[in-house]
């Protein structure tokens, strides 16, 4: 199984990778939304869900979540925004635009791990 | 003895190299708070003695131990999740269709904390009860500092991130300053009072469901025999009582029986059964 981190911080990158590889994923990693799109147009598997920050250079966030969503290849590929905009217009758009979800910086990993499950892209964790 | 600088300045860089959480200045109450009951674990007096071991040398587990104190002690909003898939898909279309002619569901969230609990029933019931519905959630704890801060229904980011779906995050909340506020639409359902599970219950009148989750854990045997009881008179013969998925009735109260569901499970009354089935 695969997922996606896109984030212009490698810190953040590092951060995103550790979270996903604990859920049991293989991590493809992208600093911006031009190479995430660059993997995808040649990677053979679609990646289960895309963790895309909104700020970063070349292509941002938001104009990577609106050209997966134009792509019927990627339908099946869940997107979850990880940023630190958070004006509630702001999420309104990434919703609108095709976002499935929005965490904002900082985050804590359960609460990724939570909104995963929410989606269903992994299962439910254990009660705490 | 307080934190010195440079022992806060540890702890921060440590929280944030492991998860990305900034503590920023005036948060050292919260790392003394948090890390004082590893320190007593550990045989140490002070939070100080604790860092100055853990820097001395470093235990495998034991920066994660610390990260996991300052950072995962957030209750979730729609905790656990199926509970409130049963309240959506089985509990509401039961309740409103039980009662031709009512109107009003009355909902106990017993031990509510920090809120998240009774809001989101709130957000629940607000989407899913038809609409000549109205409801009522009556929101306890034994905490008056938990009340009042459920009561301002004001979270910060983390908590906000934890467990609520950003479409109900876009609906029902509004932006204040760097925190959240829970809207108007879901506060004006919900009142806040402070009740001692283990004593004597108010008398007030009886309600359709009971959130009574993760709570019977803390008590021995005849305390959740007794608070069982007490809640008992306190639910509708139709009512629906939610406990903790470790917590169970079974071996403390016969008279309740045990609903299963796809991924979780529900108590209701058996002679509100037997009501309903000879009505």
């Amino acid at each position: 199984m695969l997922a996606m981190v896109i984030d212009d911080s490698r810190a953040m990158r590092m951060i995103l990778r550790r979270i996903a590889v604990q859920l049991g994923f293989e991590v493809a990693e992208a600093g911006n939304g031009r190479e995430a799109l660059d993997f995808l147009a040649t990677s053979e598997e679609v990646p289960s869900f895309a963790l895309v920050d909104w700020n970063m250079p070349e292509m941002n966030g938001l104009d990577f979540v609106t050209a997966v969503r134009a792509d019927q290849r990627l339908r099946s590929m869940t997107l979850m925004m990880v940023t630190t905009e958070g004006e509630q217009s702001q999420i309104v758009r990434a919703l609108a635009a095709g976002a499935h979800e929005y965490v904002i910086k900082p985050f804590t990993p359960d609460a990724i791990e939570e909104k995963l499950a929410l989606l269903g892209v992994v299962a439910t964790g254990a009660d705490a | 003895m307080a934190l010195n600088a440079q022992e806060f300045s540890w702890v921060c860089d440590l929280v944030r190299r492991e998860s990305a959480i900034v503590l920023g200045p005036g948060k050292e109450y919260l790392v003394e708070s948090r890390l004082l009951p590893l320190a007593r674990k550990a045989g140490l007096s002070s939070v100080t003695e604790y860092i100055a071991d853990a820097q001395r040398r470093p235990v495998p587990g034991t920066t994660k131990t610390i990260v996991e104190a300052l950072t995962t002690n957030e209750t979730s909003w729609f905790r656990d999740v199926e509970p409130f898939t049963l309240l959506t898909d089985s509990v509401v279309p039961a309740l409103t269709a039980s009662r031709s002619g009512g109107t009003s569901m009355r909902i106990w969230s017993a031990a509510c904390s920090s809120g998240q609990e009774p809001y989101s029933v709130a957000m629940v019931l607000q989407n899913h009860l038809p609409g000549a519905w109205s409801y009522q959630i009556h929101a306890t704890d034994l905490s008056t500092e938990m009340l009042t801060r459920a009561e301002t229904g004001r979270f910060s980011q983390l908590e906000m991130n934890r467990g609520l779906p950003a479409p109900m995050l876009v609906r029902y909340f509004d932006r204040v300053g760097a925190d959240w506020q829970v809207s108007p639409v879901l506060r004006q359902n919900i009142t806040f009072a402070q009740v001692n599970l283990a004593s004597a219950l108010p008398a007030v009148p009886p309600f359709d469901v009971i959130f009574l989750r993760n709570v019977l854990i803390y008590f021995d045997m005849d305390t959740k025999r007794s608070i069982l009881q007490r809640v008992r008179k306190l639910l509708r013969p139709e009512g629906w009582l939610f406990l903790g998925s470790a917590e169970t009735t079974l071996g403390l109260d016969g008279d309740f029986e045990r609903v299963v569901t796809r991924k979780t499970s529900a108590y209701r009354l058996k002679s509100g059964y037997s009501a309903l089935a000879s009505a």
